[in-house]
């Protein structure tokens, strides 16, 4: 009797050990994602005293820090400058990709392979060989420390990656009601707008969102096409925040600043979750 | 009514109407396409172009119109038994070097870490879609902001990494994580695979979730180790979506610059080649030696990728 039943409790055993392994490992995993921002979130609640304090845990629930924040002029302009920014640039993207993916994904023509690649290629570019070219075309333009110098060099970025996965959504689509739309005698732009538009909504949506990530957190050419606090996005603010010395960083004020920053992105990722993974993943796999 | 009489004069003509529709179709694709290839003239190929010109001359940024060519002095030229220009400068081959550790360890990091965070949300258990979630944050948190959130938590005095490891006994003394140069590189690594796993994570968990499941369940019903299964199926099915998320990923390292630039600033054992090619372009002005690193960063960056996509198609096409 006892013979039989010990290999069934070590099995059984062996399985709930397994399972608290498991369990440990996700919250682990759950842990190290989190931690950092919900340890900026505590210390952005501390008063300036407590934060020499290490702790874990949540010791205070003080609003100084972003009474301070926002009583600074330059940074509630600086995340309207950058609402501004990635409004603008999701908009140009997607008007432009979903023309371009339309001619890529449904019209077979020559040249359309090497298309594919230039695009591909030019979202492999490093940002900093542009540099400098890309700063004369913005002088030249006239539009120098202003929000437009972003929203074009913006596109180096987000108009690839838009058409590229507008292109594998549009593809997917099915032939029957484009050919019920030629039969009609429709123009390719009303075939665009009236078929494929209200059918590529899903997919704008969600190369819209991930546009908009890439625009508010861009760094490089904000801190070079942009001079002045008033025209800053805010992650160049960010970067910016120093205090007298490296020791006297206002690290309160800095954590309630990324703090801000963050919530926005956090809520969409919690609301759109599944859209941004199938976005980040529908160029990636499928192409 | 009208359709229908119209749609039977179509059918009689098709073939002669058809190429027209046809052609009519390849000349609006040209029109549609018109706007994405002037954006991307404008933004990249002129900006591109101009780069590599300046690369040979002597430009400055305060003065770029008045840009004299020079030749290859920029790259590298001969002057009183000495060499100049960027390919004899120590500072740009350490930058190259560190770009390259970076590269090699946090990939290497990041593909490891991402496919066991794949084969945890692979399985099946209650909260996966909020674990899911919270994976995504560090990938949309902006990389200024992560990289200000851990110099917090990096801080030498009231960082609570040093306090956490002087609690548990790792460590007797507070370390200067970001400002010791043997340590910086290592506070970027960790920082970058922080922010970068969840995407190698999520290419990989939606190759997992196309696998077919008879071939799990086979190897369930002979009893075969999950290891062994893992290594033997799992791995060589997720490989081409391995092989995707690892060139994003090293195309990404080798161009890395905002994490290096607000962790560390212009420190010498972090500097990377972006980080070079930018201090040399904006901070000292020279437009033209900047222009040259960037030209160099460019072609390897290229010449990786070309050499990636070569070898990763050749495989591919063996496999299958």
């Amino acid at each position: 009797m006892n013979r039989e039943r010990t290999p069934d409790k070590a099995a059984a055993f062996k399985r709930v050990l397994l399972r608290a392994g498991f369990w440990v490992l996700v919250i682990a995993l759950t842990f190290y994602a989190i931690f950092p921002f919900y340890y900026a979130l505590i210390s952005s609640f501390k008063p300036s005293s407590a934060l020499f304090e290490v702790s874990a845990l949540p010791t205070a629930l003080d609003f100084s820090n972003y009474r301070t924040l926002f009583a600074q002029p330059t940074f509630s302009r600086s995340i309207f400058n950058s609402a501004l920014v990635a409004v603008l640039v999701v908009l140009l993207a997607l008007l432009l990709g979903l023309a371009a993916a339309y001619a890529l994904g449904r019209v077979r023509f020559r040249g359309r392979g090497m298309v594919m690649v230039v695009v591909l290629g030019v979202s492999m570019f490093p940002q900093i060989a542009v540099l400098s070219g890309l700063f004369e075309v913005i002088r030249w333009l006239g539009i120098y420390n202003t929000p437009w110098s972003l929203v074009l060099s913006y596109s180096i970025f987000t108009l690839p990656f838009t058409v590229w996965v507008m292109t594998t959504f549009i593809r997917q689509l099915p032939n029957e009601l484009e050919e019920a739309a030629i039969m009609d005698g429709a123009t390719p732009w009303v075939t665009l707008t009236r078929v494929f538009l209200p059918l590529m909504v899903p997919a704008m949506v969600t190369t819209g969102l991930l546009a908009f990530i890439a625009a508010w957190n861009e760094f490089l050419f904000a801190l070079t096409f942009v001079l002045t606090n008033e025209q800053r996005t805010v992650p160049v603010a960010i970067a910016m925040i120093s205090g007298n010395s490296q020791f006297e960083l206002p690290w309160g004020v800095l954590m309630a600043a990324s703090v801000v920053v963050t919530v926005p992105l956090v809520v969409l990722v919690m609301i759109f979750q599944r859209r941004i993974v199938s976005g980040l993943t529908a160029g990636a796999v499928k192409g | 009514m009208g359709k229908a009489s119209l749609l039977t004069s179509e059918r009689r003509n098709r073939s002669a109407r058809g190429t027209q529709v046809r052609r009519e179709r390849v000349r609006s694709a040209w029109l549609f396409l018109s706007p994405l290839l002037v954006g991307l003239l404008v933004v990249a190929g002129w900006p591109l172009l101009r780069t590599l010109w300046f690369s040979f001359t002597d430009a400055n940024l305060t003065q770029l119109d008045q840009a004299q060519w020079i030749g290859v002095e920029n790259y590298l030229y001969y002057q009183d038994g000495a060499f100049y220009g960027v390919l004899a400068d120590p500072d740009w081959w350490n930058s190259v070097y560190n770009t390259l550790f970076f590269t090699v360890i946090t990939v290497s990091l990041e593909v490891v870490v991402g496919v066991i965070v794949a084969l945890i949300l692979n399985a099946n258990f209650k909260g996966r879609v909020w674990v899911r979630a919270a994976i995504l944050i560090p990938w949309a948190i902006p990389t200024v902001v992560s990289a200000q959130m851990w110099l917090w938590m990096f801080n030498d005095q009231f960082g609570i990494i040093n306090y956490l490891l002087m609690g548990v006994g790792i460590i007797s003394e507070p370390l200067a994580w970001t400002a010791s140069s043997s340590l910086s590189m290592w506070a970027v690594i960790i920082v970058d695979v922080w922010k970068a796993t969840p995407f190698v994570a999520l290419l990989v968990l939606a190759a997992m979730q196309m696998l077919p499941s008879d071939c799990y369940e086979a190897a369930k019903v002979d009893g075969i180790h999950p290891m062994r299964v893992f290594f033997r199926v799992t791995l060589p099915l997720i490989t081409p979506a391995l092989l995707v998320a690892i060139i994003f990923r090293v195309l990404d390292a080798l161009r890395v610059f905002d994490l290096v630039y607000v962790l560390t600033s212009n420190s010498s054992s972090t500097m990377t080649m972006s980080v070079y090619a930018r201090q040399q372009l904006v901070e000292f002005q020279d437009v033209g030696y900047g222009s040259a690193a960037s030209t160099i960063l460019f072609v390897v960056i290229s010449l990786i990728a070309v050499v990636y996509l070569y070898l990763g198609r050749r495989q591919l096409g063996i496999s299958s």
